[in-house]
């Protein structure tokens, strides 16, 4: 469909999935993993999308400009395990087009 | 051992509410919750957070819906367990169930439902090595009696609440409080970040930040812990690490239970009553899987008003039921209680 764009999403056993993801529907990128079943329910998106948890920790393979992190977002890092620079909460990804193309591996169930 | 007529396990609000359904029928609860507080994720999560689907509220604070809920069950006197988690259930030959908490308590009960939510909420723990050989042994996740630190030198990790809240309290009782973050910044009340730099100020609490703790130290217990500080590792003697990095749900032991298990969540027969593959037993809310289930708040409370019915007639095979409405019955609460709607006046107007 015209609103959706592509995401690359490398799943925690290491495939890689070409995903359409819609602009037009308040999605982020925790919900668009959960839709495409890439990680088990109850292993991501645990706190339903409040950056309160880190299970929708992901890392971002491309160099899209991403908006900025929020405070809870950054506090919430600082205390998640498996931290790299690359990290984010894919909660708090609103899928725009300004992602299309974007890659990301999801961190490791902690 | 406690008796009633329906153990619920998870004391948030669909357990809860399971409680005032129940007691329109005259039965029991009484609850078990890993947490110290009833009101589950609500309570625990995000007390001053809004919710917007509660119907005919536009909009209620988690906490607030909590109390309004524990309010709603005061007249049907719930018991509670809290801060014990469900760890082994039984079926004797009269065939109700036993439930037996990590702390020895023991349940009595015919029925028995599952409000669990996301499972029961452990500390998450640092990924260090040998951490389960420390455990107990100078190594804690939890405070249960601060006295065990006095005089003792102690260095708490974590940047929330739970971790400047003991640091405060710990600086009068410990010899020696240390505090280690990842960040410079702490997400806590803003009073309890001014308190610590205060205590900071006076000497009273060390301050190690942005750093961590990359491993423990110690042949028979804990006696040291290595300080991560840029590039920089430095040995601290400790007698006591506590790491305080907040709590994750699990399911748990409720996973060993014999019950049906899909997307780490418990199988009902949502077309009839919400009951598992074992009979006797409901799930009811997020603990709960079933096609096209939703985990909304405003879901739970509907499958914990017909997990009650199909309850009532497993317990009163032979007793004949209807449904009844609050505004035509009243509710009559098990403490003498009686709310009930006002009478009509009939009176000639002359």
């Amino acid at each position: 469909m015209e609103q959706d764009i592509k995401i690359y999403i490398t799943d925690r056993e290491g495939v890689t999935h070409d995903i359409d993801a819609p602009t037009d529907m308040n999605m982020n990128l925790m919900e668009v993993v959960r839709s495409y079943e890439l990680a088990p329910e109850g292993t991501i998106g645990i706190c339903g999308g409040m950056a309160m948890c880190a299970s929708c920790q992901c890392y971002i393979e491309s160099e899209h400009e991403l908006p900025e992190m929020s405070d809870d977002e950054e506090a919430m890092l600082a205390e998640a395990f498996n931290v790299k620079d690359t990290s984010r909460l894919g909660c708090q990804l609103h899928i725009s087009r300004k992602m299309d193309g974007l890659k990301v591996t999801l961190a490791p169930e902690e | 051992m406690i008796q009633t007529d329906i153990l619920i396990i998870g004391a948030g609000p669909t357990g809860l509410f399971a409680v005032f359904e129940a007691g329109l029928l005259k039965l029991k609860c009484h609850l078990i919750d890993a947490l110290p507080q009833p009101g589950g994720q609500c309570a625990e999560i995000y007390p001053k957070k809004p919710i917007y689907d509660i119907p005919a509220f536009p909009e209620v604070l988690a906490g607030d819906l909590v109390d309004n809920l524990m309010k709603q069950i005061e007249p049907f006197q719930p018991g509670f367990t809290l801060g014990e988690r469900a760890d082994t259930i039984e079926k004797l030959e009269d065939g109700s169930f036993v439930v037996t908490t990590n702390k020895g308590t023991k349940h009595n009960a015919p029925i028995v439902a599952i409000a669990g939510g996301l499972g029961s909420f452990e500390p998450r723990k640092p990924q260090l090595e040998n951490l389960s050989y420390y455990e107990d042994n100078g190594l804690a996740y939890m405070i249960k009696d601060p006295e065990v630190y006095r005089d003792k030198k102690v260095v708490i990790a974590g940047g929330g609440d739970s971790a400047l809240d003991w640091s405060i309290f710990l600086a009068d009782v410990a010899s020696e409080v240390t505090l280690v973050h990842r960040r410079n910044e702490f997400r806590g009340a803003l009073d309890s970040v001014e308190k610590v730099q205060e205590l900071k100020n006076e000497g009273k609490i060390k301050l190690i930040t942005p750093a961590e703790i990359v491993a423990l130290e110690g042949a028979n217990k804990l006696d040291a812990v290595q300080v991560k500080r840029g590039e920089e590792v430095t040995r601290l003697e400790v007698d006591a690490f506590i790491a305080l990095f907040g709590l994750a749900p699990k399911l748990g032991p409720i996973a060993d239970w014999g019950l049906e298990i899909e997307k780490n969540a418990i199988k009902v027969d949502n077309s009839l009553d919400y009951q598992t593959n074992i009979p006797g037993i409901y799930a009811i809310g997020d603990v709960n899987t079933y096609p096209g289930k939703l985990k909304l708040i405003l879901c739970g409370f509907h499958e914990a008003t017909l997990m009650c019915q199909s309850a009532y007639q497993r317990i009163f095979p032979d007793k004949r039921y209807v449904m009844k409405y609050t505004t035509v019955g009243g509710v009559t609460g098990f403490d003498g209680s009686k709310k009930e709607a006002p009478k009509a006046v009939v009176k000639a107007i002359e």
